[in-house]
């Protein structure tokens, strides 16, 4: 009888336990919750119960306002483009490097792979005046190009760094047998290496995406005019303009958020792979 | 046969051309480039001039240099210590005591929710909260009047003396996921038959955490302490959103500081010490990060 009683009483403590938790992951996620209620709030409404009561139904005026005042859709195209570009790039890049560094008995390669860890790690300031001055005088300054090209071998440097560590476990043998049929080294990359190691290149390109969308130093000193501005930059640019109001604030919130929530459910397993496996952050 | 084999080792030196290339122009240049500028007093228009260690001997006794480095160092308490403190705690309980009372797929969806806030652009998380802590119609505040303590409702960004802090509260909501997934991970190889062990010789839950877990995740608790100071050291985007490291400097931090030189107020060379400064660091960590880890590797091999 005793042990029943206890029994619950155990059971009843898990329960209060995980609704503990429940609360607290409700605090921690309170941020997200109130830029999307108030967004699709009135302004009057906003004005008459605050940020905390639930919307009346469904406004999308603040929404709309703050999409053709930043023309978003130009910032969502920007965003996409310089994004991908980035991510195809450098994983073609780390690819290449890895392959030679990974698999190749190349001279001084623990130091090389030192040297591309730093290089992913180096403040973005200490080579910033240089870049701005060479997109300039690249004529690049103000178009995506010049943040594909920078990002491009940032990104890489980390993508070199982790998958020349995949390669290097690569199975010999397999290599070896390509190449007693008669197989070069381009095609021991194309044929061989690259297929084997899709799951590995498909977390860095996730990864390289979701980093190069979130970006904001760079295109920050690169982007100055708002035709090329990506979706941080937009955002961070026209926070508390005159004229924008509070809803249209949380508004601009909501933008923000909303693509790293579609991105974030299309690639959640993808995501917890790589962090997990590189310590990728 | 020899000559098979020494074929599969050698022969890739081609496929690091293109990888060089990018390398030297984008980063090795540049940096170089960097320390020169340092070296002279620039407005970036016209053509800079070479003051030797002027910039160097400036930054020993820029006290907004330094209050800006004091606030980097506050800031690691945000961004590594209660991160990598609370990661531990919940990772372990998500892991222990949810996953086993309540499933995995329970223990998933909680981990998934600590973490969004980590996939969000430093810009956005900036703006989301810039809102929240509005003084006029912000969620704190009017949480604050609607509780009946209006006298702790504060302009929390916008008073010297409590910036800092709110930054910091923003940052370890942005933090705290991260040690939370890697840590869960790494749980994974930490054998319950050891611990049942240790609780039939009468370890408490605390022993056990401390003797056991946390000494078997070393390896991912050095990576999470060098990931997030190195992150803590490169802050930018939120500081920018939030208070443009004010207000005055409370809360500014090398990085904006640098940024301020060379985009602002056109100091150039300046700007460059400072950067150079911030990498230096950096570099340092990350050599002593890698000493240690090869160090870890070879006392578990031996």
């Amino acid at each position: 009888m005793a042990a029943k009683r206890n029994r619950s009483s155990n059971q009843v403590v898990k329960w209060i336990v995980l609704v503990a938790l429940a609360l607290f992951l409700l605090l921690m996620l309170m941020p997200f919750i109130m830029v999307t209620i108030n967004a699709v709030k009135t302004e009057a409404e906003f004005a008459r119960l605050g940020p905390l009561s639930l919307p009346h139904g469904i406004n999308l005026t603040s929404l709309k306002d703050f999409w053709t005042r930043v023309n978003f859709s130009r910032t969502l195209f920007n965003s996409t483009f310089i994004s991908i570009c980035v991510a195809v790039l450098a994983v073609i890049l780390s690819l290449l490097n890895a392959f030679a560094l990974g698999l190749g008995k190349v001279k001084g390669r623990a130091w090389l792979l030192v040297f591309f860890l730093m290089a992913n790690f180096l403040p973005q300031e200490a080579l910033a005046y240089p870049l701005y001055y060479f997109a300039k005088f690249l004529h690049i300054y103000d178009t995506p190009y010049a943040v594909i090209l920078v990002l491009t071998v940032i990104q890489s440097a980390f993508g070199t760094y982790l998958l020349s560590s995949v390669l290097s476990s690569f199975p010999r043998e397999i290599l070896e047998a390509a190449m007693m049929d008669g197989c070069n080294k381009l095609n021991l990359l194309w044929n061989i290496v690259a297929p084997l190691s899709l799951p590995t290149l498909s977390v860095l390109f996730v990864f390289f995406f979701i980093w190069t969308w979130n970006e904001f130093f760079l295109p920050l000193i690169l982007l100055p005019s708002n035709a090329s501005q990506t979706v941080p930059l937009a955002l961070a640019m026209n926070q508390g303009q005159y004229g924008m109001n509070i809803t249209a604030q949380s508004a601009s919130g909501l933008l923000g958020i909303l693509p790293c929530i579609i991105f974030f459910l299309i690639f959640q397993r993808t995501l917890t792979k790589g962090i997990t496996a590189g310590g990728i952050k | 046969m020899k000559h098979k084999t020494a074929s599969v080792d050698k022969g890739y030196g081609v496929f690091l051309i293109p990888g060089i290339m990018a390398f030297l122009i984008i980063i090795i240049i540049p940096f170089l480039t960097n320390i020169g500028i340092s070296f002279t007093k620039w407005g970036g228009v016209r053509p800079p001039v070479w003051i030797g260690l002027s910039n160097y001997q400036r930054l020993i006794g820029d006290s907004v240099f330094w209050l800006s480095f004091r606030n980097n160092l506050i800031l690691l308490i945000a961004m590594t210590v209660i991160p990598t403190v609370v990661g531990l705690l919940l990772a372990t309980f998500l892991f222990d005591y949810i996953t086993n009372n309540f499933g995995q797929g329970v223990s998933s969806f909680f981990r998934a929710g600590f973490y969004l806030p980590q996939i969000l652009p430093s810009a956005v998380i900036g703006i989301v909260w810039a809102w929240i802590l509005q003084p006029d119609w912000g969620v704190v505040n009017f949480v604050l009047k609607g509780i009946g303590l209006s006298s702790l409702a504060h302009n929390w960004l916008g008073d010297p003396s409590t910036a800092l802090l709110a930054v910091m509260v923003v940052l370890v909501w942005f933090q705290v996921g991260y040690p939370i997934v890697i840590f869960m991970a790494a749980l994974q190889r930490v054998d319950p038959e050891l611990l049942e062990a240790a609780s039939i010789d009468g370890a408490s839950w605390l022993q056990k955490f401390y003797y056991i877990t946390i000494h078997l995740i070393r390896p991912e608790i050095l990576v999470v302490v060098l990931t997030t100071t190195i992150y803590t050291l490169k802050v930018f985007g939120q500081v920018y959103v939030l208070t443009r490291g004010g207000p005055g400097n409370a809360t500014s931090v090398p990085s904006y500081y640098a940024y301020k030189n060379f985009f602002e107020t056109q100091q150039v060379g300046y700007g460059s010490t400072i950067s150079l400064a911030i990498a230096v660091i950096i570099i340092l960590l990350t050599v002593l990060f890698i000493n240690i880890q090869s160090r870890q590797e070879k006392a578990e091999s031996a």
